[in-house]
């Protein structure tokens, strides 16, 4: 292979700035997706675990279109064709009235695609909860909703931490798939070094290790948060 | 206190409860025993309408548990009930337990609530755990702190769904202290046990069980005497002689 390698190019203007605008760009969709995901999410899968046959057909519905579309696609249908269908103003203020179209786009669209896989690891959460528990908290004269938000709720996030923290890590990894509607994002920017430097090597391997080391990041957060929260004397819950 | 007239109830074909009527009144002391699947923790779920059952009538201090502008969950916080497993909030620790319906169902203070808590862990001789979690604790500790959060609640009444079936034998008379002590203070009462023991000694009624039906409903002395029927005295002799 004839190549000529380059590193130096990382750290020249103006690709190294490119890097790092392109690695905010990431970690600002990652995270405000999550933000979404988590809350719908959360939603949407405590809806499924209620009494009320059409709130657990609506969170259902909700759960099967949004993960059985493929991402990609997904993106596509909420840049192009999304507003299309709005009244005629409407879609003009999203196509072009709202600051950085490409950047809300992408995180509704990654937002709402992991909030349904949220939602089913809540749902399991809160299902592996034995019926007993959930007697005890009604029989002491809890509500409803207190039943969910002092006992259901504390316990099921506990135990779907480790799932979680998978869907928090894909979030970063899918968020690559934002450049196809034109999000400068980390991928999006090492591409465009590639194109301008023919240096797609050095490119792609600082982007690369920018993602793992992000992607540790969260793990190590994430390994702290569990054994913060982890309960004194139980091992696994839910396992009774 | 406690009216149940005439309840049935099905899963599916299965009929689970079949036309059981009782009354049990202020004070009073039952234990209701029967072979398993006989109906007795539906029986003792429907006082508090963790049960739901289609047909009759269930009353606690005047108040129809069926109905459906009934406040169950009102109706819930004044009947204490404690189960086979604990069931302990896990997450919390001991004296969080115990504070969590006071404050937030009963509307006590933080002070309040953890002084009565303090109170009734002292009683059950478990202040010194106040801060541990469940899951540091034996069975039978579990079940003295199950016993304590149903009291901090003040209830009228209190329901014990076989409270030492889950415990190792060491442990089974620790809590069966406690239920002797309760009884003898005049709560009202009833016990889902094969605790016969216990049954003798504080027990105003027996009601025995079968396949959904109230077989008997005596006093004490005449279930443990020779005037029951035949099905009760083949379940008694099974669990007397082993």
């Amino acid at each position: 292979m004839n190549y000529n390698w380059n590193w130096g190019i990382l750290i020249t203007e103006p690709y190294m700035g490119w890097i790092f605008s392109g690695l905010g760009w990431t970690l600002l969709v990652a995270i405000s997706a999550w933000v979404i995901a988590f809350t719908l999410g959360s939603v949407i899968g405590i809806m499924r675990t209620l009494d009320q046959p059409i709130l657990r057909a609506i969170g259902a519905t909700y759960v099967e279109i949004f993960r059985n579309i493929p991402l990609l696609v997904q993106m596509f249908l909420w840049y192009f064709i999304f507003p299309e269908l709005l009244p005629e103003e409407a879609g003009l203020w999203v196509k072009r009235g709202i600051p950085m179209p490409e950047f809300w786009t992408a995180v509704i669209c990654l937002g709402t695609y992991t909030a349904s896989r949220v939602a089913e690891q809540v749902r399991a959460g809160i299902n592996a909860i034995s019926q007993g528990q959930r007697q005890a908290a009604r029989a002491i004269g809890l509500s409803p909703a207190q039943v969910y938000r002092y006992v259901l709720l504390p316990i099921s996030y506990r135990t779907i931490i480790p799932p979680m923290t998978s869907e928090f890590l894909g979030i970063f990894k899918n968020s690559s798939l934002a450049l196809t509607i034109g999000v400068l994002e980390l991928t999006a920017q090492t591409r465009q070094i590639e194109e301008y430097t023919f240096q797609g090597f050095e490119a792609f391997t600082a982007a690369t290790i920018l993602y793992i080391i992000v992607t540790f990041i969260v793990m190590f957060f994430m390994a702290r948060v569990e054994k913060k929260v982890s309960i004194p004397g139980v091992t696994s819950i839910g396992a009774k | 206190m406690i009216e149940m007239k005439n309840v049935s109830k099905w899963y599916g074909d299965f009929h689970v409860l079949n036309n059981c009527s009782t009354v049990v009144e202020k004070g009073e002391v039952v234990v209701v025993c029967g072979p398993s699947g006989s109906g007795k923790s539906t029986l003792i779920k429907c006082v508090n309408g963790l049960e739901p059952f289609q047909e009759g009538t269930v009353t606690f201090d005047g108040i129809s548990v069926g109905e459906s502008k009934t406040n169950l969950t009102k109706l819930r916080s004044r009947i204490g009930m404690v189960f086979q497993n604990f069931e302990l909030f896990p997450h919390i620790s001991v004296i969080k337990n115990i504070r969590l319906a006071q404050e937030k169902v009963l509307g006590r203070s933080e002070e309040e609530a953890k002084k009565r808590g303090m109170e009734l862990l002292e009683r059950v001789g478990l202040a010194e755990q106040a801060l541990k979690y469940p899951g540091q604790l034996s069975g039978g500790q579990q079940q003295r702190v199950a016993i304590a959060r149903g009291l901090a609640m003040d209830p009228d009444a209190m329901l014990f769904d076989e409270p030492t079936s889950a415990l190792d034998p060491e442990m089974i008379n620790e809590v069966l202290d406690v239920m002797v002590e309760l009884a003898q203070e005049g709560m009202t009462m009833m016990v889902v046990t094969h605790e016969m023991g216990f049954a003798k000694k504080v027990a105003n009624r027996v009601i025995f069980m079968d396949e959904g039906r109230i077989e008997e409903d005596c006093s004490k002395d005449a279930f443990f005497g020779d005037t029951r029927g035949e099905r009760a005295q083949l379940f008694l002799s099974k669990i007397l002689n082993h």
